[in-house]
């Protein structure tokens, strides 16, 4: 399993990247492989205000429909409009083409952790 | 919780495939290998095969064999000759089903009957209830592997490693043969829509089979693959479009229900249908087991199995409907959303 050190995760299997006061939010490797091969993601409408913990976006696979949770509280500016036509992008390529959505942000979950503590964490 | 999960024959197989094992009715069972995709693709168009070692086999043997299979099924198993496997059902007293299965004929006084793995006991109880006449009555599921080996390849795949003439062999046939040293009992049947052999080994030769079958290239199969399939070919699933409650009247299946006597033939025939069972197609959000199906708004169903078809690439789902609105615009209830749903045909594939 992939987990680059450059990057924040949840312990619900999201992973974070920041910019200033943005954030780009994705599902890990060990997430995209559990839950096999995804055919549908529902995105949040751009400008939806969200808080730390809420269930914003699904990811279906072919078995099963799973929420994604926002890790920050802020405002949505962003969601990866190319899962429509290529929702599998978010098995091929996790952590770059499979992102899920940005969220402009006030607030931080402070229980993200990094790369090496989520891969204790999964063991 | 995983020490109460019963094991098939072939778990040390699954495990060395590293495939992800799922609880399912009881039994720790591979639900992927290599991916839904991959392997439901196999089926299609090559050949797969499927642990399905936890179904249950019940044996009757006896003079009263077959009177006594009459009398507590509705199809009509005099049909049944050696040699040939029948569809049929365990209906309970209450108009539902106990079970649904299949009865394979292997000698004239002496069948074995497949059931769902769940239902296994409850199965084993109901029959026992009602047993009568001359009948030797036996649970041999522990003594079983069983593995479905599907697909357009299945036959060209076996047939070089197999003593008898496969071609010659059709569908719902039942024939003891010899496979790479195996002797084994096959049945051309099977649960995906395709082609393909059921495959009835000793339980203590299974993973010897399975190894050898996947030395021939079979792709392994997990119940993910399983299941969106079955769900393409419009294959009802007990748990799901059958149960306790539900009377096959109401789905496609209703033709197993033949003019005879048999126990709970009342319950069952003397219900009003008032949902029907019918295929449903969707734009792009998947529907899933329970989610509503509306009609103006008002609830008028339920999606009873929802997937999307990796054949079809769009989202199928089965669903039992109230006869009065079908024939109205449905939507299927997806996260609060209402999602447009098209009345089809079943099966979804047809081949």
């Amino acid at each position: 399993m992939e987990t680059p050190i450059d990057l924040k995760y949840a312990k619900t299997h999201e992973w974070v990247r920041t910019e200033e006061d943005t954030i780009t939010v994705g599902i890990t490797d060990y997430a995209q492989d559990q839950l096999g091969d995804v055919v549908y993601v529902e995105l949040p409408e751009i400008g939806r205000e969200v808080s730390i913990g809420e269930a914003i976006v699904v990811v279906e696979s072919v078995k099963t429909a799973s929420d994604i949770y926002s890790p920050a509280t802020g405002v949505v500016v962003a969601v990866n409009e190319a899962l429509g036509d290529s929702p599998e992008q978010v098995n091929e390529n996790p952590y770059e083409n499979g992102w899920l959505f940005k969220v402009r942000f006030t607030d931080l979950s402070d229980e993200l952790v990094d790369a090496q503590e989520y891969e204790q964490y999964m063991e | 919780m995983d020490e109460q999960l019963k094991r098939t024959p072939l778990y040390q197989s699954h495990l060395a495939l590293k495939a992800r094992m799922v609880p399912f009715g009881g039994w720790d069972m591979p639900v992927q290998y290599a991916g839904v995709m991959q392997e439901h693709q196999a089926v299609r168009e090559s050949v797969g095969m499927f642990d399905v070692s936890h179904m249950g086999e019940f044996r009757f043997k006896g003079s009263g064999a077959l009177a006594f299979l009459q009398s507590i099924t509705p199809n009509d198993v005099s049909k049944l000759k050696p040699g040939r496997a029948q569809y049929n059902m365990l209906p309970g007293s209450e108009g539902g089903l106990i079970d649904d299965i299949y009865i394979y004929c292997i000698a004239p006084e002496e069948y074995l009957m497949v059931v769902n793995a769940s239902n296994i006991d409850k199965d084993f109880r109901h029959i026992q209830s009602l047993l009568s006449g001359d009948v030797e009555f036996s649970n041999e599921s522990d003594q079983w592997g069983l593995i479905a080996v599907q697909g357009p390849k299945a036959e060209e795949t076996l047939q070089p490693h197999i003593d008898v003439d496969l071609s010659k062999k059709k569908k719902n046939s039942v024939f003891f043969a010899e496979l790479m040293g195996f002797n084994v009992m096959l049945a051309r049947t099977g649960y995906t829509g395709e082609d393909g052999f059921e495959v009835f080994v000793k339980a203590e030769l299974a993973a010897d089979l399975w190894d050898k079958l996947v030395a021939l290239g079979i792709t392994p199969c997990g119940l993910g693959a399983r299941d969106t399939l079955r769900l393409e070919a419009g294959f009802p699933l007990y748990g799901h479009e059958f149960n306790d409650t539900l009377t096959p009247l109401a789905t496609h299946y209703g033709w197993v229900i033949k003019d005879k006597e048999f126990h709970g033939k009342e319950a069952l025939t003397g219900q009003p249908v008032t949902r029907k069972l019918v295929g449903l197609t969707l734009e792009k959000v998947p529907a899933r087991e329970g989610y509503p199906v509306k009609s103006g708004g008002e609830l008028v169903g339920v999606v009873t199995s929802g997937t999307l078809s990796p054949t079809l690439k769009k989202p199928i789902a089965m669903a039992y409907v109230d006869v009065a609105a079908l024939g109205q615009d449905l939507t299927v209830e997806v996260r609060g959303k209402e999602a447009p749903a098209q009345v089809v045909e079943l099966p979804f594939l047809s081949k």
